[in-house]
């Protein structure tokens, strides 16, 4: 029998080693599906007609020269006459169609006539954005204005970052089958979903049933990143079309709806002033910032500064601005990566103006952080890892045509689970069905589930089935925030254990033992004490009988299964190149507490994969909006961009993995690394160039104008 | 993209036959990187498409009295792989430098010299729709009131804002490049900087080329000993140069430059040739030179409000070209 | 101002392709003689049902109905039915169900829809069908049945992680794999420059890069 609590990591073959992917084969070799591979008998492909402005509204829409077209089969009117759309390519009207190539040509000839109105597509300018910004309240400690005036030195900063687009590859969509057979219907749908458990009431409404009758599958999914919790209204028009036209529709967003609409991180930006001792401490804040979550309002630093929290005199103020833009969904650990920055800037800022050394700076003011210990320890660590004290020089000293730079930040995150059901049904054959209705975006979800399930049993990894992405297995919940692994893992930890705990009482009479001295290893069940013989583990199962043993696992929080709350620095080293302002990172270094990891492998995966979506805001990535149409003028992946591989520079990444962050239990790993490279990088460049660059992403342009200010 | 006819010739005069009847609603394909982008968009809808690749001999290269001749379906990847540009001993690294410069394979593979010197601008008004020219209702240009962060900052006095794409062209006329066109009137033969035109009203394209006319091939005379490309490009990858400098040029015995030509690429509607450069006639080439010409040329630049970053890029990049052909790599 | 009536280039010299189209009126009869002539045996097996003959040019032109499309893929023949305007890509993934290339820009950016060409890595969503005939086309699927389920390159990209998500993975597995057959000895530094047609999101860069040094070198690749 085993314990909940997690086994010994000396005793573990695979919790905490460098795991492959168990669907690592099917996606190299092309037999993963995706909800965009998904191909049906009859299936009809849909395509939209989008409002080309920022703000118009639709003066007439004709239809009619899509719908006669040959092999057109549903043409259905999203904005009708009279509408205003608030966003360009919001849809307007979609066509179901034969052929990918029809549909797209159908919607292309529907006739829609505009009355083109005032938009605002300015999130960086309060002034030029006019009445669509609106100024929040001060918040004022009480003696403020005495404590920063009498501060030794005050530094100014102002700096901040562009909307950007979580760019997922698989762009958003579903591909939906309702049938009726005798009077009862019900719905097929393959949804590239980050919450399988929590869609199908979507389906069921846009078909008109309920959700006992929705199946959702995700077996595969080209990314999320924060913007797939909801079937959305490309999902439910593909049901519609699909309970209207009697056959499956496919209904995947084109590259520039999806960078327009499917979701996109606020801007932000920020003047601050930060009041400082001469010996580097910091006891005053001063920040107005302002930005813009798209259509949907907010902005993405509602709360300074970061992670430094406890200032102890502060001035803050924020001021959202209204954008006909896509709006704001959920991006990667939402809003830190932009409060990072503009803290992180500020302090680095400060620092320079006294003239210290940055990472003595944070060092002397991490009282002002809620985890002290756990930063200076990490502090340390990334130093050594990037060489910081060799290579650090003082701001500005350099002068040669090609400078170096090194930058750090900081940042925290929750990352405690979300509640999840796991089902382990062991068959009596020695078959392993580990069932969850939870989804892999990639982060190595199916393989966590193998790992603890076989490590529990004492069996091979590829013994164990997974079965995962289905509404029909255990409810699970969304991915998001850094929440799945904790939940699942400890799930399926909770699962397995009873499963081996209810063999073993089965098998221990023939063992002649106490089930309690028996335990699942190396493929056998033995005693506690042996290193050797025992029952294999498949013989062991036949004496269950005949029905396999079937068990249900829940989330468990505390007690060593999970935790909460992590702390991570990150360094950057940066060249510039100072005629041409072009910036190529040279080395990021990431180090992570985050509990304890299930696989290394593709926890390392996804710490690089957060350090490189950091250097793609830093250095590339963002949403440009054209001022005169309101349109977007980069919908593409062309003048979106994204860093290349050799871009990126190398990666080092240390998780910290101590006893003291193992006994923590499993805390998620997808938000934190995303938060600091932008900082980092941004400090980097300052400390090459000797001055700040005002925006992310540092382009050429921008870096030159921060040379010559 | 709407649908159309297909055909695929095997000679040149087929290709001219079945271009001709549509009355202007043919379009020639190559390598498609282009064509099939701006089809897919609906900027360009052709009711026939008449691909070129079957034509053997527009998809060699061969050496002749005039120079090397490279035939306009020729592969960017075969231009790269054939050796050619190494003939007589001579090199072209000007326009192997702007070759390699397309940093995908896949589209070295794919694209071909003659689709690359005639691709479309790639402005983001003109790609969304608004036109070559990007005017509003009143005549005003969106670029100037929008974006245009990657436009113009030469000839952009008139309605033209965009910047021409070719990463080959500035490359080719720096190395005095001609090229040959095919009509049913039969061939000609141009210099390739004569292949482009600033557009001055709306239905005025980029090029000079007529109706019934074909690009064919370019023939690169003897090279001048010393040239280089320098593009200003952000990503190691794909990415399209924010500036490019082409230059080519000879000196004497005693270090003197006899010829010179200095080529500007993504800074106007058209490759931008730098009158400048003969101001180098007869002086020796030295840093101080360098940068003095460089000044000079950029000094004539007319940046828009958002863009005159460029013109301090443009400077960079005809320094480095210039140190690039002095190493000679 | 309507959606169907932007501003676009109003002559009918801007609604050319990009390497030029031809005006009736300004042919000469004459030219055409010769052409006329040659063009008969440039047709051939595929004139089927979707062919017509264009009298004027003389020429047989196909489409733009569904034609007679015959593809070698994976060193099988695929017979197919296609209109003229179906790119591979889309060939691939909606008449083949070969889904393995993935669609992701559609505009020859990302490097999601790589296949090989005659060896040559190409993006499949900008290459028409119709052009991809006589050509061995090689998809990520048949890399993997040629090879057992997994060629090397594949097998390295599973042992280093090479993927998240997935999505832009088998575009990267073709691209690599282009790389280790033109350039068996490429350095690291060589293999990423030949890898810069290609975009990943999740950020595998790291894990792609040993990949393809590991199926080059058959070390074992970083950790």
């Amino acid at each position: 029998m085993a314990d909940l609590a997690w086994p010994n990591p000396d005793d573990c073959t695979l919790i905490g080693k460098r795991v492959p992917r168990l669907d690592g084969p099917d996606k190299c070799a092309g037999r993963a599906k995706y909800t965009y591979d998904i191909n049906r008998p009859r299936m009809l492909w849909a395509k939209f007609a989008t409002c080309p402005f920022g703000r118009a509204r639709v003066k007439s829409i004709d239809i009619a020269p899509a719908e006669t077209m040959a092999g057109v089969v549903a043409v259905e009117v999203i904005a009708g006459a009279g509408t205003e759309c608030k966003v360009a390519f919001q849809e307007v009207a979609v066509v179901a169609a034969e052929s990918e190539e029809i549909a797209r040509e159908a919607a292309r000839r529907i006739k829609i006539e505009w009355e083109p109105l005032e938009h605002n597509v300015v999130d960086d300018d309060v002034a030029m954005a006019g009445n669509k910004a609106k100024a929040g309240k001060e918040a004022l400690t009480e003696d403020f204005a005495a404590a920063i005036d009498g501060a030794a030195v005050i530094s100014e900063t102002e700096v901040g970052c562009s909307i950007i687009t979580h760019c997922c590859l698989e762009p958003h969509g579903s591909v939906v089958e309702v049938t009726e057979v005798d009077g009862k219907t019900s719905v097929m749908a393959w949804c590239s979903s980050q919450a399988v458990s929590g869609v199908g009431g979507e389906f069921a409404q846009a078909a008109g049933v309920d959700a006992a009758n929705v199946h959702v599958s995700c077996q595969h999914m080209g990314g999320g990143f924060g913007s797939k919790f909801g079937a959305d209204l490309w999902g439910a028009l593909a049901a519609r079309l699909s309970k209207k036209t009697g056959r499956p529709v496919k209904v995947m967003l084109e590259r520039d709806m999806e960078l327009a609409l499917a979701g996109s991180r606020p801007s932000a930006f920020a003047r601050m002033r930060v009041g400082v001792e001469d010996d580097g401490a910091i006891i005053a804040w001063e920040s107005a910032a302002w930005g813009s979550g798209g259509n949907g309002g907010g902005m993405g630093a509602p709360s300074l500064p970061y992670v430094f929290g406890n200032v102890e005199h502060k001035k803050t103020q924020t001021t959202p601005i209204f954008t006909n833009t896509g709006g704001a969904r959920a991006w990667r650990a939402p809003n830190h990566p932009q409060m990072c920055l503009l803290t992180m800037a500020a302090l680095s800022d400060a620092a320079a103006e006294l003239g210290m050394d940055e990472l003595e700076f944070v060092k002397k003011n991490l009282g002002l952080t809620g985890r002290a210990d756990v930063y200076a320890e990490e502090l340390g660590i990334a130093a050594e890892l990037i060489d910081w004290k060799k290579k650090w020089m003082p701001r500005g000293d350099q002068r040669g045509v090609l400078r170096r730079g090194l930058g750090l930040a900081m940042h925290t995150w929750g990352g405690g689970p979300h509640d999840s059901n796991v089902q382990c049904t062991l068959h009596p054959d020695g078959g392993v069905e580990i069932r969850c209705g939870t989804q892999d975006l990639g982060v190595g979800a199916r393989t966590t589930i193998g790992i603890v399930a076989a490590e529990t049993f004492g069996i091979p990894l590829n013994k164990v089935t997974v079965l995962i992405g289905d509404n029909r297995y255990p409810a699970s919940g969304g991915s998001g925030g850094s929440t799945t692994v904790g939940a699942i893992s400890t799930a399926t930890r909770h699962a397995c254990v009873q499963a081996l705990n209810k063999l073993c009482e089965a098998v221990a009479p023939e063992m002649n033992a106490a089930a309690e001295a028996l335990v699942a290893k190396d493929g056998m069940v033995r005693g506690k004490e042996s290193t050797a013989g025992g029952v294999p583990f498949a013989d062991a199962c036949r004496r269950i009988g005949t029905q396999p043993i079937v068990t249900m696992g829940q989330t468990q929080r505390g007690n060593g299964m999970s935790d909460q709350g992590v702390g991570g620095v990150q360094m950057a080293e940066v060249e510039v190149d100072c005629e041409t302002g072009i910036v190529t990172m040279q080395k990021l270094v990431a180090v992570q507490d985050c509990g304890r990891i299930i696989d290394l492998l593709t926890t390392e995966s996804q710490v690089r994969g957060a350090m490189i979506m950091g250097v793609c805001a830093a250095l590339y990535e963002e949403r440009i909006m054209d001022p005169v149409t309101g349109t977007l003028l980069n919908p593409d992946l062309e003048f979106y961009k994204l860093a290349g591989i050799a871009d990126v520079g190398e990666l080092v990444v240390h998780m910290m993995q101590t006893p003291d962050h193992l006994k923590r239990g499993v805390i998620g790993i997808g938000e934190p690394p995303a938060i600091s490279p932008m900082a980092a990088i941004s400090n980097a460049v300052a400390n090459a160039i000797g001055a700040r660059v005002k925006r992310c992403p540092m382009t050429p342009d921008r870096v030159l104008a921060a040379m010559k200010a | 993209m709407n649908s159309f006819e297909y055909a695929r010739p095997t000679t040149l005069e087929q290709a001219i036959g079945l271009l001709s009847p549509t009355d202007g609603d043919a379009a020639a394909l190559a390598g498609g990187t282009d064509l099939l982008s701006l089809m897919k968009d609906f900027l360009v809808e052709p009711k026939r498409l008449v691909s070129l690749m079957g034509i053997e001999q527009l998809g060699t290269i061969s050496v002749g009295k005039d120079g090397l001749k490279i035939g306009a379906t020729v592969t960017l990847d075969g231009l790269l792989q054939s050796g050619a540009l190494n003939q007589w001993g001579a090199k072209w690294p000007a326009l192997w430098h702007a070759a390699a410069g397309i940093k995908s394979p896949q589209l070295r593979a794919m694209g071909t010299v003659g689709g690359e010197l005639l691709q479309r601008p790639r402005c983001w008004y003109f790609r969304r729709g608004h036109g070559l020219l990007a005017q509003d209702a009143k005549g005003g240009s969106l670029v100037e009131q929008g974006d245009h962060r990657y436009h113009a900052i030469f000839d952009n006095a008139g309605p033209a804002k965009f910047v021409h794409p070719s990463s080959l062209a500035p490359a080719l006329i720096a190395c005095d490049a001609t090229a040959e066109i095919a009509s049913p009137r039969g061939m000609r033969t141009v210099k390739v900087s004569e292949l482009y035109r600033t557009p001055t009203k709306a239905g005025e394209r980029e090029t000079t080329l007529a109706s019934d006319e074909l690009l064919t091939a370019v023939t690169l005379p003897r090279p001048l000993p010393k040239s280089a490309t320098y593009e200003v490009r952000p990503r190691q990858g794909l990415d399209w140069p924010l500036v490019a400098a082409s230059v080519a040029f000879e000196l004497d015995g005693g270090g003197k430059v006899t010829n010179a030509r200095i080529v500007l690429g993504h800074v106007a509607p058209t490759p931008w040739i730098a009158a400048d450069a003969k101001s180098l006639i007869g002086k020796g080439i030295d840093d101080a030179a360098i940068a003095a010409i460089a000044a000079a040329v950029a000094k004539a630049a007319t940046p828009l409000k958002g863009n005159a970053y460029k013109v301090d890029l443009a400077q960079v990049a005809i320094r480095r070209a210039f140190a690039a052909a002095l190493k000679g790599n | 101002m309507s959606q169907t009536d932007r501003p676009q280039d109003a002559s009918s010299v801007s609604r050319r392709g990009f390497l030029r189209g031809m005006s009736a009126s300004a042919l000469a009869a004459g030219a055409l003689a010769p052409a006329a002539q040659a063009l008969a045996a440039t047709v051939g097996a595929n004139a089927g049902p979707g062919a017509t003959t264009s009298a004027k040019a003389a020429a047989t032109v196909f489409g733009p109905a569904p034609i007679a499309v015959n593809l070698t893929i994976n060193g099988k023949t695929r017979e197919l039915r296609l209109e003229p305007r179906v790119t591979l890509l889309d060939a691939l993934r909606n008449h083949l169900d070969l889904t393995g290339a993935k669609k992701v820009c559609d505009r020859a950016t990302c490097g999601a829809c790589t296949v090989l060409l005659d060896g040559k890595a190409v993006y499949s969503c900008t290459v028409l069908a119709v052009e991809a005939q006589g050509k061995a086309i090689e998809t990520v699927e048949g890399l993997a049945e040629a090879n057992n389920g997994a060629a090397p390159i594949q097998k390295c990209f599973v042992a280093n992680d090479a993927q998240q998500c997935g999505f832009c993975t088998p575009g990267f597995v073709m691209a690599c794999e282009s790389v280790r057959r033109r350039n068996p000895h490429a350095n690291r530094e060589q293999a990423l420059a030949e890898l810069g047609g290609n975009l990943c999101r999740c950020g595998t860069y790291h894990g792609v890069a040993n990949a393809v040094l590991d199926a080059i070198h058959g070390t074992t690749g970083g950790k």
